[in-house]
């Protein structure tokens, strides 16, 4: 893309190069500190990553340094070897499914119940200020926090919701240790997470919608739903679309809230791409190879999003 | 505006306004209890915590306050952190600034390149990056270094501090600029004279989100800071709740030193905090 517009431009008359570098050497210098930075500490582990998945490196013939003895690397180029195990293994099918229906059932219920917070909170009454700070508190906690916190509220002994269920006459829930409600838990403490900041995006935008406009059609007798579904919807595309695609890398991406709750287990049932490729690389033999090639599946299906997502920006009118 | 508020208000009939009502406390109650049963049960001695009892305050100590505070490494962990989070929100800020403001401002050769580097290098799950960069410190003998921490979270600190601080420059008028330029400043000069003094807002919401980034961040950590006088928190809170013992006493009083203050900050902030990040959605 750069390339052809740089390319096109110095065919151009002599004088017109030089106006062209003076036009836009500013640009160029104010951008090359996050250029360089990218380059370097992205790029370069980047091209190395795709090198090392190309290749059989485990812990085992890493090269590396004991005291004064420097041990060589001894591991070989496979070519696409790891690529055919992962898209061949039933595990990657496993995780991929498990990720997908973890990522919409969050971004759903976070957008679902944000947008019914934010719209009882878009109303005058009394106590208005308090539920807010109230219903954002989930958001304000650190993240690990909070899965330490769900991981002792949930604690199939000492956990409050077991003595509670118990309390009511109802037998205890081993939460984390059986694969469906380990699913239901790490689900409900990634929503609790979740919902306070797609309920203030969202209160900002149904802020942003001109009242006029309900107040028209209540005049011209539109139902509560009539206006809902078209003005309310309509007007909160601009900050939906958004957090939409936000929610779902972030969640895509929810590394803490698996890996503190339930390390994946159990029997890996709550374990999604992100935590699977980085307990390979960090856990047991630590297979660096089969990690990286894991580490480009995820990027490959991340870039798709990008595309969503820049489709999504072009449509709101961000040219580029 | 307080007329057309108290007329809505008075045209809400009392069956609604009482479901209102419930409705958003049966949600503040969700969203606060966990919170609220952290408090109590850290105040708990370890006894009572391990007959899982219901009650709300029982023999209230501040047993396991004391302990973490003084027989566990959890104030190095705490400055660990601090230090950590400070390095990785002011190198993002520093790096990233002028690029904001250049693809808020410039279109020139290359600019649909930066802003794909900007978007994609963001997303970029950890999964991605931490095998090489492990074994690029590893080689650089950074493991177990504050350092080799800094530079992995500045991978994504610096393209989103870009971004957010983009979103910020555009909605600073042009209008200065072009008055900045009429009396003879460079566009650099207009940058660092102008607009930068106006951003301040900006850049400390990008420098406050870096910081928040960086101190809750686990995977990295976990696996680079090998040796507990390097923990950050986020690892050293799992050393409470290994796997053969469970100090839930030790957990609960740590986790409450942690999040009280980041609470507190963060609810002061959290309207900027928003903003930040829809900017791009609602200027559009």
């Amino acid at each position: 893309m750069t390339t052809d517009v740089v390319g096109r431009r110095r065919a151009a008359p002599h004088s017109g190069a030089r106006r062209f570098l003076s036009r836009h050497w500013y640009a160029w210098a104010m951008t090359a500190p996050v250029v360089v930075v990218t380059l370097v500490l992205v790029g370069y582990p980047l091209l190395r990553g795709v090198y090392l998945s190309l290749t059989d490196a485990t812990e085992a013939n890493m090269g590396r340094t004991i005291g004064m003895n420097v041990i060589p690397s001894t591991y070989e180029f496979v070519g696409l070897a790891n690529y055919a195990d992962i898209l061949t293994s039933s595990t990657f099918v496993s995780r991929l499914t498990w990720t997908v229906v973890w990522t919409i059932v969050c971004v759903a219920l976070h957008v679902g119940i944000g947008l019914g917070m934010a719209m009882l909170l878009n109303r005058p009454m009394r106590l208005r200020s308090l539920y807010r700070v109230l219903l954002v508190l989930p958001w304000a906690v650190p993240a690990f926090v909070s899965a330490f916190i769900w991981r002792y509220l949930l604690n199939g002994e000492f956990g409050v919701v077991n003595a509670m269920l118990r309390a009511a006459g109802f037998g205890g829930i081993s939460w984390l240790d059986d694969p469906l409600w380990a699913k239901v838990s790490v689900i409900a403490c990634n929503v609790w997470l979740g919902v306070p900041f797609m309920m203030l995006a969202l209160l900002g935008g149904l802020q942003a919608i001109p009242r006029e406009l309900h107040e028209a059609a209540e005049v011209d007798g539109a139902t509560p739903w009539q206006r809902f579904r078209h003005i309310t919807l309509p007007g909160l595309r601009p900050v939906s679309s958004t957090v939409v695609l936000l929610g779902t890398i972030w969640t895509f991406n929810q590394f803490p809230v698996i890996f503190l709750l339930t390390k994946g287990g159990p029997g890996g049932a709550t374990e999604i791409l992100v935590t699977y490729a980085y307990r390979q690389a960090f856990e047991g033999i630590r297979d660096y190879s089969g990690s990286a090639a894991w580490g480009m599946v995820i990027l490959a299906l991340l870039v798709v999003l990008a595309g969503v997502y820049r489709r999504a920006l072009k449509r709101q009118g961000e040219a580029w | 505006m307080s007329r057309v508020a108290s007329r809505t208000r008075d045209s809400r009939s009392p069956a609604r306004s009482v479901a209102l009502h419930l409705t958003l406390i049966a949600a503040s109650i969700v969203s606060v209890f966990p919170v609220a049963w952290l408090v109590l049960t850290s105040l708990k001695p370890r006894q009572v915590i391990e007959t899982a009892s219901v009650g709300i305050f029982e023999q209230p100590t501040l047993a396991n306050y004391t302990q973490v505070l003084g027989q566990t490494k959890f104030l190095t962990w705490a400055a660990n952190s601090v230090i950590v989070s400070l390095a990785t929100a002011v190198l993002g800020v520093l790096l990233s600034a002028t690029t904001g403001y250049a693809v808020s401002r410039f279109r020139f050769p290359g600019f649909r390149s930066v802003m794909w580097m900007l978007l994609i290098t963001q997303m970029f799950p950890v999964a991605i990056l931490i095998v090489p960069i492990y074994n690029l410190m590893a080689g650089l003998g950074l493991i177990n270094q504050f350092p080799g921490l800094v530079v992995a979270y500045l991978t994504s600190t610096v393209p989103f501090c870009a971004w957010m601080m983009k979103g910020y420059f555009d909605t600073v008028p042009v209008t200065i600029d072009e008055a900045g330029r009429v009396d003879g400043l460079t566009p650099f000069g207009t940058f660092w004279r102008l607009i930068l003094p106006l951003a301040k807002p900006g850049l400390a919401v990008a420098a406050f989100y870096s910081f928040l980034t960086a101190w809750a961040e686990v995977a990295y950590a976990t696996a680079f800071m090998t040796g507990d006088e390097r923990y950050t928190l986020a690892v050293g809170l799992s050393q409470f709740v290994g796997q053969h013992k469970a100090e839930w006493g030790l957990l609960t009083a740590a986790s409450v030193l942690i999040a009280i203050p980041a609470a507190a900050v963060f609810l002061l902030v959290q309207r900027h905090l928003v903003t930040g990040l829809t900017a791009g959605a609602t200027k559009a």
